[in-house]
């Protein structure tokens, strides 16, 4: 962050629309709208299946269709029609990428465009990326490089091929398959995503990052990624994500899954700038994402996500504690405007001993948006000496906009320590006022205010992500004052 | 460098300046004081451009410039500063990027090169210093958790920073100790040259024990109704505002 200057900042405010809306002219294999066995079926046999992927995807079909939209969360919307989505899109290929040299040249100049470097001898930060466009997973940079270690990464597809042990012992068991009406669409529907395992004891030496796109119209990205750390072992994992300007509603339902084995760590952060609908709240992606991780003992999962885009979002990553003294954290910004609409926060399940929880959540809501805070804190009876703390900060930014923080704390067990901290407070004039006689043009001066409201959280992020964060949050909030 | 012509000011509909006239040349340090509700803080207020003052009336020429149509920030680039009765805070902004963001809009609005990271850090060291502000208190957040002294030492170690030609200092003295009072004082004489100019607002007499006026003016009613030398105000001090009061006709 310290060679992003204010001025670096001026400059791409000068370009502060949604700059990912493009569309690739990419030539794509969709298959037909709507979603039954058959679907289901040719999904499977595009993939070239095994017959328990099959089979678990049919069992997934069939619970979700006994299952009902939630309406619990604080949004409204039109609930998407099921059967006019086409469930599989994937950029077509001649043949299949053995190098980076196969890629497709518009699949490249679309990575370009999105500032997805592949090309890892070009890099000089160490990020391996996995990319996904709508369906399926283009391409995985050094892969060989973090195969001498043992790491797997890879996408959910090749791994479901060559590492068939693993994903059927562990996908699914954080996020069951009934589990909840849209993880459990996933289960029947998925079509790519990431797969990473960081053997034991080793510890990652470069940042992992996923980048998801949706290109295609009238589709959805239903992804799963499934991250398992080893005993012992380290890894940070990245997730970025765009799609294009449109004006219908796309919907994106994903899965992921974390695993932290004994002594393990995951730190996993997410860049969320889907498009979020045009000003007057038409199109934009419907974000309704499943995230969990499981802790074994002295483990430790930490979430931080940066929430700008999509029309509606409905996400609550989330740490089951199971093991004795692991750690849970969540560092979250949700940024909402226009008619954009947040429901999100975390869930920490303390079910071992002296597990700690670490909640730090800051909503920041402009123009006429609904932004909610909607977190659960556990303490389960055999947790004992279980500590959590939580703030929860809201600003708001006009006054048409909403705040809201929904914090549900169930305690079983009498040794816990559980802190709540919760501030509303309207972006200030004073301050506004204050920088501008120092000089400071008002789109700097809420770029910095809401940065260091934010700082708390941004801080957690890799250096990389932190500077395209800051860069997005003064975006999204442009001229929003009022 | 300022000249404030028949300037009439209102509030929410509620006149608070009433035709005030004021003359400041460069070199020269004036005070204006008064009773509370006279319009001192308006005054500062208006000339800084917050939105919440209606002009209705006079004209302000700043430096060559006409003053009111520009926006806080434009008059802020042109070099007018204003140290705040009550600095603000704003978490999580280190008062360092703070600063330099300032420091490069006003350079850039002059037309001169953004500064280096390592010209900025050897200015900030040696203003610190002026004000006798802990270096640590510069890479803090902005004013938060600063004690009352340290953010009236923070406005004049931002006024050293940013080198402006005409300083606003509204009511800078209030909730200052002896041992503050000095510093600041102290600060303001050793940034005073002859092409620079303060105003400086205070209700009471004892900071003009260390900064010593050139001109003293007495607002009362939204106008200054008597104005003279540095004696002004020890006999103010002395009579109390009841003199004035008693002395102005309705």
């Amino acid at each position: 962050m310290a060679n992003y200057t204010e001025d670096d900042l001026a400059k791409e405010l000068k370009d502060q629309e949604y700059k990912f809306g493009f569309v690739s002219d990419i030539d794509t294999d969709t298959i037909p709208i709507g979603l039954n066995e058959d679907i289901v079926r040719l999904i499977s046999s595009k993939k070239e299946e095994p017959q328990w992927m099959l089979d678990y995807r049919l069992n997934a079909l069939a619970i979700w269709s006994t299952m009902n939209e939630p309406s619990w969360a604080h949004v409204k919307y039109k609930k998407p029609d099921f059967q006019s989505i086409a469930y599989y899109s994937a950029p077509k290929q001649t043949k299949k990428y053995e190098s980076w040299d196969d890629v497709d040249p518009e699949m490249k100049a679309t990575m370009t465009k999105l500032g997805i470097s592949m090309e890892e001898q070009q890099r000089l930060t160490g990020v391996a990326v996995d990319f996904v466009m709508d369906s399926v997973s283009v391409a995985t940079s050094f892969k060989e490089k973090l195969g001498e270690l043992g790491i797997i990464f890879c996408s959910f597809s090749d791994a479901v091929q060559n590492h068939p042990e693993l994903v059927k012992k562990y996908m699914g068991s954080v996020v069951p398959t009934q589990d909840n009406y849209y993880a459990t669409l996933n289960a029947a529907v998925f079509t790519d995503g990431s797969f990473c395992y960081i053997p034991k004891g080793v510890r990652c030496p470069m940042e992992l990052s996923t980048y998801f796109r949706i290109n295609a119209g009238g589709t959805g990205q239903f992804e799963r990624t499934l991250v398992i750390a080893d005993e012992g072992s380290y890894v940070s994992y990245l997730e970025g994500c765009t799609a294009p300007q449109r004006d219908e509603n796309q919907l994106h339902a994903a899965v992921v899954e974390l695993i932290a084995l004994e002594n393990a760590e995951i730190k996993y952060s997410t860049v969320q700038n889907w498009y979020p609908g045009d000003k007057n709240g038409l199109g934009g992606i419907f974000n309704f994402v499943t995230k969990r991780g499981v802790c074994e003992k002295n483990a430790k999962i930490s979430w931080t996500q940066v929430e700008t885009g999509s029309a509606v979002t409905w996400k609550y990553p989330s740490c089951i504690l199971k093991g004795d003294n692991s750690v849970g954290e969540f560092y979250s910004v949700a940024v909402t405007n226009n008619y954009q609409q947040a429901d999100t926060g975390t869930k920490m399940i303390h079910l071992g001993k002296n597990t700690k929880s670490t909640i730090i959540s800051k909503g920041i809501s402009a123009g006429k948006s609904q932004n909610s805070y909607r977190g659960l804190v556990q303490i389960h009876k055999n947790a004992h000496n279980a500590r959590n703390f939580s703030q929860c900060d809201s600003l708001l930014m006009s006054s048409e906009c909403g705040a809201h923080t929904f914090p549900y704390i169930e305690c079983k067990n009498s040794s816990a320590k559980i802190e709540h901290e919760a501030t509303t407070s309207k972006i200030g004039e004073d301050q506004l006022f204050y920088c501008k006689q120092r000089g400071i043009s008002e789109e700097k001066a809420i770029g910095l205010i809401v940065n260091g409201y934010c700082k708390e959280v941004l801080n957690q992020l890799p250096m990389e992500f932190a500077v395209e964060a800051q860069k997005l949050l003064t975006i999204s909030l442009e001229g929003s004052v009022g | 460098m300022i000249t404030i012509k028949d300037l009439h000011a209102s509030i929410e509909g509620k006149p608070i300046l009433k035709g005030l006239n004021l003359t400041v040349k460069a070199g020269e340090i004036h005070a204006i004081m008064g009773p509370n509700g006279a319009g001192k803080s308006t005054l500062a207020s208006v000339l800084a451009g917050r939105e919440e003052y209606e002009i209705t009336q006079g004209d302000v020429n700043f430096n060559g410039v006409d003053l009111l149509p520009l926006s806080v920030e434009e008059r802020a680039r042109e070099g007018l500063f204003l140290a705040f009765q009550y600095p603000v805070e704003i978490p999580g902004v280190s008062n360092i990027n703070f600063l330099r963001t300032a420091l490069n809009e006003i350079r850039e609005h002059k037309g001169e090169k953004g500064i280096s990271a390592k010209d900025f850090m050897s200015l900030v060291r040696e203003k610190s210093a002026l004000v006798e502000l802990d270096s640590k208190l510069a890479s803090r957040s902005v004013n938060e958790g600063f004690s009352g002294g340290e953010k009236k030492r923070n406005e004049i170690f931002q006024m050293a920073m940013l080198n402006p030609i005409l300083s606003i200092l509204d009511e800078t003295d209030s909730g200052l100790d002896i041992d503050a009072l000095r510093i600041v004082a102290n600060g303001v004489n050793q940034l005073k040259t002859d092409q620079n100019a303060t105003i400086i607002i205070t209700h009471y007499q004892r900071l003009l024990d260390y900064i010593i006026p050139d001109f003293v003016h007495v607002l009362y009613d939204g106008k200054i109704v008597k104005s003279g030398g540095k004696d002004l105000a020890l006999e103010l001090e002395e009579k109390g505002y009841d003199w004035i009061k008693n002395n102005t006709p309705n």
